[in-house]
């Protein structure tokens, strides 16, 4: 169980997308929800979210960035190398509906493997979607080509304007909010990205749905890692979420606990890379 | 008074040996190192073998209390564990863990003028001989019957179950949602309390007799109880525990530096991240930590962050020394450890530097008004009596619920109003044919024991099931 079955290297060999076979995930699994992980016997249990399912073949597909430790040590796995563990389909699936207007899909750095298979939902669904993906620069775009066919309009930016629009994902989200009759925003990308939309949609009024990248451990609501304050009241992630309510959430203590291990993260890495070098 | 029973009275109760105090502190191997035989026998000679045992009337699945000693006296170590085991599957993990001086041991006669005879030391005694020194052979099971049943959670209550009945012959399937098996004994309780390797024997004594364990499966999320059914089982035992951590609801408790007990002890013991780097998982290092609390969820938390490191490590709990609910022996081992007990002080707020980490948590004085509900005296806050307690890592651990995952995506099942599955206290039946419960889903955070003993309910009860009807 749990073999990897294929391996792609994309955005300049810093995001790496595996597919894994594991049937009963895949028979379940819904737009937004997402699996935990772990690489072997010491690993830690890292959340990462479902970018596709195949019922059929029995297989789950997660596209991921390189950060740390236990993300370097899963881009060292090659096809036909299995994981230890995979847990899911966890949290709950997007609310798809067919909205009448607008749904705005706005994704940075990884968190286009997030929104994706929700673009796609939505799409599916009826809705007309409008997308708007970013990146630093032109190498470390994703998923242009499944985001353009999952949605009737797409929108590249990267900061540095080597491709697409020159600017952030925000420029263009004002765009389109100020030519359309937008029902519904999904913005999913690092927290201060998440944080720009949803002022922005704030001042339109418009409904934001956010996905929140909490640290956790087990992801059934047994532990309280992944809580956070949305609306003043506590919720967990894993459970609750991971969408909210963008409007209601407060950005800058999930950046505070984002940041709780990085002293260890680093040690963590460092040791890793040594490793790695050594061998 | 007899001679004999005379002599018996002068032994005095044999002291199992620990590790001091200034050591154990700092590692986490087992505090208590276990009885030699020659102690042991020495121990079981002060059993007075009554003829109406009233340890046996403590022990919440009568186990033969006085026939499994007379046997450690007498030398014969493998009768010992066998009639221990007529009653109770667990009892190296019992014999350490249970809280024996509100069970056998709190009814034991000897109590009443001197100290009872030590039941629990004597339980461990007689199953870490077996583990160690044991044959290893099987018990007899019976012949095939094509029965499946599903067991869901791998804590004491469903690995009773799942021994139970596949000794009746039928097949047995555990599903658990972690990636280790164990429930509590391996995520909650620290290794210097329990050895991972004594739950890992229980598992592989299961697994030796044919029970197949699928980790990795959170029944609710990856299969339905309904599924299990159309997959061929024809019986279901939840024991999926009170997997729900309890906030205090005050501000500042979402601060980074403050860990929900589950969390501090999962990271710790099921992750290991008191092996780190060894092991991927980390735990944030506390010099200066308040754990809130004082059951054994705390005492272990606690006890867990000295070990990592802490140079202060403080409990604080609102009530008095007399309504803690941990064993008196914890209390003991991190009195010993150099734990301070702030009692009759209860948190009202947490304070934060301005990267939104925990520094400190300001406190109230509390004194003990009318009794509650429970019966204990309700504390009250005393006023203008409030004062800082400097931190920079706070646990809390001040209960648990029941956690929803599987509940709410089972339908047909009967809940409480706070959410546990109500079954038949004699059975486990529950409301939906075909599924049982019972252990900490049912009762609320309980104790190793009682679930365990829940679990045997359930089986006699599914075993009656499989072969007469429901
Ligand atoms: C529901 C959910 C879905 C996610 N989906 C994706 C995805 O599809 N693709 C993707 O690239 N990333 C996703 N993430 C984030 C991903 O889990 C983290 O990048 C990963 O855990 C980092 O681990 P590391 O050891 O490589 O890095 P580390 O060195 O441990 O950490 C680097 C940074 O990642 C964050 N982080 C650390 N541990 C965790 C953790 N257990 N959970 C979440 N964040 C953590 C912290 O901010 C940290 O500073 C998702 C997170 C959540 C909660
Ligand atoms: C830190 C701590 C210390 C304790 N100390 C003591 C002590 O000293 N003495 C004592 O007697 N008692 C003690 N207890 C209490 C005791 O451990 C519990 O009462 C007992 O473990 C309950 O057993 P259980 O089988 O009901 O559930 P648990 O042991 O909680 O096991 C439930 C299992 O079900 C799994 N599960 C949950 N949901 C699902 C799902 N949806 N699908 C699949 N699997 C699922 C869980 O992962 C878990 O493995 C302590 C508890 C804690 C937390
Ligand atoms: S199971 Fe617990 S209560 Fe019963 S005899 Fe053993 S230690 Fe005592
Ligand atoms: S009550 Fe005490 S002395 Fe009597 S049989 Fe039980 S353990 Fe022995
Ligand atoms: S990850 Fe443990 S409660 Fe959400």
């Amino acid at each position: 169980m749990f073999e990897i079955l294929r391996r792609e290297l994309m955005a300049d060999e810093s995001v790496v997308l595996n597919e894994i076979s594991a049937p009963l995930v895949a028979e379940k699994a819904q737009p937004g929800q997402f699996v935990i992980l772990r690489a072997n016997e010491t690993g830690e249990r890292i959340p990462l979210t479902l970018a596709e399912t195949n019922p059929t073949r029995g297989t789950i597909t997660i596209i991921y960035q390189v950060v740390g430790k236990s993300t370097a040590l899963f881009k060292s796995m090659k096809v036909g190398e299995k994981f230890m563990d995979v847990i899911g389909p966890l949290g709950r699936p997007t609310d798809i509906e067919k909205l009448d207007g607008e749904v705005v899909c706005v994704g940075g750095g990884t968190g286009v493997a997030v929104l994706y298979p929700i673009t796609k939902a939505f799409k599916d669904a009826g809705n007309n979607v409008t997308s708007v993906i970013g990146a630093r620069s032109k190498d470390l775009v994703m998923l242009e080509d499944r985001m353009g066919s999952a949605s009737d309009e797409l929108h590249v930016c990267t900061d540095d304007g080597t491709y697409g629009h020159h600017g952030f994902v925000t420029d263009k989200l004002k765009e389109v909010l100020d030519t359309k009759d937008v029902r519904l925003v999904i913005a999913i990308g690092p927290v201060p990205m998440m944080k720009f939309c949803c002022q922005i949609t704030a001042e339109y009024n418009v409904k934001t749905l956010v996905s929140l990248n909490t640290i956790m451990v087990d992801g059934t609501g047994m532990c309280g890692s992944c809580r956070i304050t949305v609306g003043k009241e506590t919720k967990f992630a894993c459970v609750d979420g991971p969408e909210f309510d963008g409007h209601q959430v407060d950005f800058n203590e999930l950046s505070a606990r984002l940041q709780a291990y990085v002293p260890q993260e680093k040690q963590s890495h460092e040791k890793y890379q040594c490793e790695c070098q050594s061998s | 008074m007899t001679e004999e029973k005379k002599k018996k009275e002068q032994i005095p109760r044999q002291e199992m040996p620990e590790q001091e105090p200034n050591v154990r502190n700092k590692n986490f191997d087992e505090v208590p190192l276990g009885l030699s035989p020659e102690l042991a026998q020495k121990e079981a000679q002060r059993c007075l073998q009554c003829k109406k045992p009233a340890c046996i009337q403590g022990c919440p699945v009568g186990i033969d209390i006085p026939g499994f000693i007379a046997h450690i006296r007498d030398g014969e170590f493998t009768k010992a564990i066998r009639k221990i085991w007529e009653k109770n599957s667990l009892p190296a993990v019992c014999g350490r863990v249970c809280p024996q001086e509100d069970q056998c041991e709190g009814e034991c006669i000897l109590g009443k003028k001197d100290k009872p005879v030590a039941i629990g030391h004597l339980e461990r005694f007689a199953a870490d001989y077996e583990r160690l020194y044991g044959s290893g052979e099987l018990p007899p099971q019976a012949e095939p019957t094509g029965k499946k049943v599903a067991v869901v959670g791998s804590g004491p209550a469903g690995l009773t179950v799942a021994g139970d009945l596949i000794l009746q012959g039928h097949e047995v399937t555990v599903f658990e949602a972690f990636h280790k098996g164990g429930g509590v004994l391996v995520y909650g309780i620290p290794e210097f309390r329990l050895p991972k390797e004594i739950v890992a024997s229980e598992l592989h004594y299961l697994e030796r007799l044919g029970v197949k364990f699928e980790y990795d499966v959170v029944v609710g999320k990856t299969l339905d109880v309904d599924e299990l059914f159309s997959q061929g089982f024809d019986a279901a035992f939840i024991g999926v525990g009170a997997g729900l951590p309890t906030f205090l609801n005050l501000p500042g408790e979402n601060l980074v530096g403050i860990y929900s007990a589950n969390e501090y002890l999962t990271r710790a013991n099921l992750m290991k991240a008191y092996l780190f780097p060894e092991y991927d998982t980390p735990l944030m290092p506390g010099k200066n930590v308040v754990v809130i609390g004082a059951g054994n969820v705390a005492m272990d938390s606690a006890r867990t962050a000295l070990r990592m490191g802490a140079e202060k490590v403080r409990i604080v709990y609102r009530r008095s020394e007399a309504e803690m609910p941990a064993r008196v022996d914890e209390i003991h081992h991190a009195e010993e450890e150099g734990i301070e007990f702030y009692l009759l002080t209860n948190p009202v707020r947490f304070l934060s530097d301005d990267q939104g980490k925990v520094i400190g948590m300001r406190c109230m004085q509390m004194e003990l008004g009318e009794p509650d509900e429970s019966g204990r005296r309700r504390p009250q806050p005393v006023e203008g009596s409030e004062f800082t307690l400097d931190c920079d890592l706070a646990v809390v651990a001040v209960g648990a619920g029941a956690n929803p995952v599987l509940t709410q995506n089972t339908k047909g099942m009967e809940l409480t109003k706070r959410g546990y599955v109500v079954a038949d206290p004699k059975t486990g039946k529950t409301k939906k044919p075909g599924v049982w419960a019972g252990g900490d889903i049912v009762t609320g955070q309980a104790t190793v024991i009682l679930a365990a003993g829940a679990g045997r309910l359930a089986s006699n009860s599914i075993q009656d099931y499989l072969t007469i009807g429901w």
